[in-house]
């Protein structure tokens, strides 16, 4: 399963020229507002139609202007999930759920009802209204509609943008689900690190219409320069990391990493299970020596790899702890004060405290990564 | 009240006559009303503004001017009139048909108005929507935008039938006034108004003719909300 897309566009003054190609399981379009994420996502879904380009869904050629081709909308089985869910107002929840089941040619469908409500957790609310609904309600019976039509490829603009920080954390653990429980390619638009450093196996960056970045997310997210300024303090290394065990003495839970153990608050997730923590740049501490009569419960050593010049009076450093790359930003005159320089040994702290819901999900099966 | 339903039988027969003339003008004025309003609305095309301008004609000409041209032109030597009587067996002059299509022509002005105001506030964002759900452009048009301007259809039909049981102009220039054929209740009553002690006939038809008038637009009224509870839009 694969999405190519190349394309060039024009829309007034702003000028779209990207081109990027994902295989993952959750590839995240990320980028600040105004860089033309939505409208690549819309030419993916075939709601505009690019000016030249090309693009491709599984070998499938939806788009070639060069050879004429455009396969409508309706034709595609790409299910959309859009910002403001525009479920219909004339249907009840199980009449827009069963609406795309409708036009699937009998054959292809694979998704089934109960499953997918199941999946939801929606199965209270078959006989309301949309307008019945609470904003996390519409978005999740939003995602089942789009769920039931079978679709090869599911696309998603910002469905959690328009919702505050408490519906936002209620929907996240679906799309996790919705991401390791079922076999459909998803491509998301974002302009939030904590979400797609979250939920992403795959990262485009765009700014300006271009794409400035791709790859996994481990790395694509290293590139704190690349983040738009409004979201550069949530800016971070993103490890992926497994349950070792959990400490109910002091209710915390010790997460395995190859940068070594973290301590993180409890989390709801069996020994074993997968975690994917990002450690923002801003939480990490750099000590030269191994620290003593320090509260921090996370101290992880390392060497210095990378070091760059931030914003204003800071500097970003890379530090490799054994293989695991952290993050830390600190202000110039720490680094001169410390000496830090390049192959220089260090200590990353890291506070237990600083991760929360926003920076510690579920993590990705290993197979995806293939 | 018993003198008010005392008719004699022209008078029923004008009363039915009204109501099947207006019902047929109505009906039969909805598919090219809903068609003509949605190009109106949506269309991008060369002549959208003359296309507005002949659609609102009997809106503005004296209604006696539509009658006469619907009379040159579906008359019995019209070129449409001889047409439809040869080829279809379709004869409107001096008929109650011929009633029936000065009143849908006359209604057909409101009727447009009313469902273009619905179309346009339909958000097309659902029918795109729809669209990726794998439904072709019929489809969205029969399952989300004909569902969502429903309560504009229903105001435009009522529209076009009270204007249909009014009107007197255009179907009395075209069709003349023949009771059981083409005298309808507007008819009825001047044609009352105009011989010595015809007063309490012509009040008795004007009762009636505010009681059926009433009723349409109440149970437009009461159609609409039915259809607005349903639809539940915040």
């Amino acid at each position: 399963m694969s999405v190519l897309v190349d394309t060039s566009h024009r829309l007034g003054d702003f000028a779209i020229d990207a081109r990027f190609e994902s295989a993952g399981r959750l590839t995240a379009l990320f980028g600040p507002s105004g860089s033309g994420k939505t409208t690549l996502i819309n030419m993916i879904a075939g709601l505009i139609r690019p000016g030249k380009g090309r693009i491709e869904v599984d070998g499938r050629v939806l788009v070639d202007t060069d050879a004429g081709t455009f396969v409508p909308k309706h034709k595609r089985r790409i299910g959309m999930v859009f910002q403001d869910a525009r479920l219909f107002p004339h249907m009840s929840v199980a009449g827009n759920l069963r609406y795309g089941r409708w036009f699937t040619p009998a054959g292809e469908r694979y998704a089934d009802m109960d499953a997918v409500v199941d999946l939801l957790g929606i199965g209270s609310l078959l006989d309301r209204r949309p307008a019945r609904l609470s904003g996390g309600e519409k978005q999740r019976v939003a995602i089942g509609r789009a769920l039931l039509a079978s679709p090869k490829l599911l696309l998603m603009d910002e469905p959690l943008a328009s919702l505050d920080e408490a519906r936002k954390a209620e929907i996240l653990p679906y799309i996790e689900r919705l991401r390791d429980e079922t076999k459909i390619p998803i491509v998301y638009v974002s302009h939030s690190v904590a979400e797609v450093a979250r939920l992403a196996s795959d990262v485009v960056m765009l700014a300006q219409g271009k794409v400035i970045a791709s790859g996994p997310t481990e790395a694509v997210m290293q590139r704190l320069d690349l983040l738009p300024a409004e979201e550069r303090g949530e800016g971070g290394a993103v490890l992926d990391t497994r349950v070792l065990r959990h400490d109910d003495t002091f209710g915390m839970t010790v997460l395995a990493s190859a940068a070594g153990e973290i301590r993180v608050p409890r989390l709801a997730m069996k020994t074993g299970a997968l975690v994917r923590i990002r450690i923002r740049a801003r939480d990490v501490m750099i000590a030269t020596e191994q620290p003593a009569g320090l509260s921090a419960l996370n101290i992880l050593p390392g060497t210095i790899v990378a070091l760059s010049p931030g914003e204003g009076p800071t500097v970003e450093v890379a530090i490799d702890c054994n293989g695991a790359t952290v993050l830390a930003r600190i202000t110039e005159q720490s680094r001169q004060m410390l000496k830090l320089r390049l192959g220089g040994t260090v200590f990353a702290v890291v506070k237990t405290v600083s991760f929360d819901r926003a920076n510690t999900g579920a993590g990705l099966p290993v197979e995806a990564h293939g | 009240m018993t003198w008010l339903l005392d008719l004699t039988p022209d008078e029923w027969n004008a009363v039915r006559l009204s109501i099947k003339v207006a019902t047929v003008a109505m009906l039969f004025s909805l598919p090219p009303g809903i068609v003509i309003a949605l190009l109106l609305a949506r269309g991008q095309f060369w002549g959208k503004t003359l296309l507005n301008g002949v659609v609102h004609l009997p809106l503005i000409l004296p209604p006696v001017v539509t009658g006469y041209l619907l009379l040159l032109t579906f008359g019995k030597r019209g070129p449409a009139g001889a047409f439809l009587a040869e080829h279809f067996g379709i004869v409107f002059s001096f008929r109650w048909t011929g009633a029936a299509l000065a009143c849908g022509v006359m209604g057909f002005p409101l009727m447009v108005r009313a469902i273009r105001l619905s179309i346009e506030t339909v958000d097309r964002k659902m029918e795109a929507a729809a669209g990726t759900l794998g439904a072709n452009p019929p489809w969205v048009f029969a399952t989300i935008t004909l569902p969502l301007i429903l309560p504009g259809l229903i105001a435009g039909a009522i529209l076009s039938f009270a204007k249909a049981m009014g009107e007197f102009g255009a179907t009395i220039t075209f069709v003349s006034n023949i009771p059981n054929e083409t005298q309808t209740l507007p008819s009825a009553i001047y044609t009352f108004t105009q011989v010595p002690g015809g007063d309490e006939g012509a009040l008795r038809l004007t009762l009636i003719s505010i009681v059926i008038s009433m009723a349409a637009l109440v149970a437009s009224e009461v159609l609409a909300r039915r259809v607005g509870r349903r639809m539940d839009i915040e």
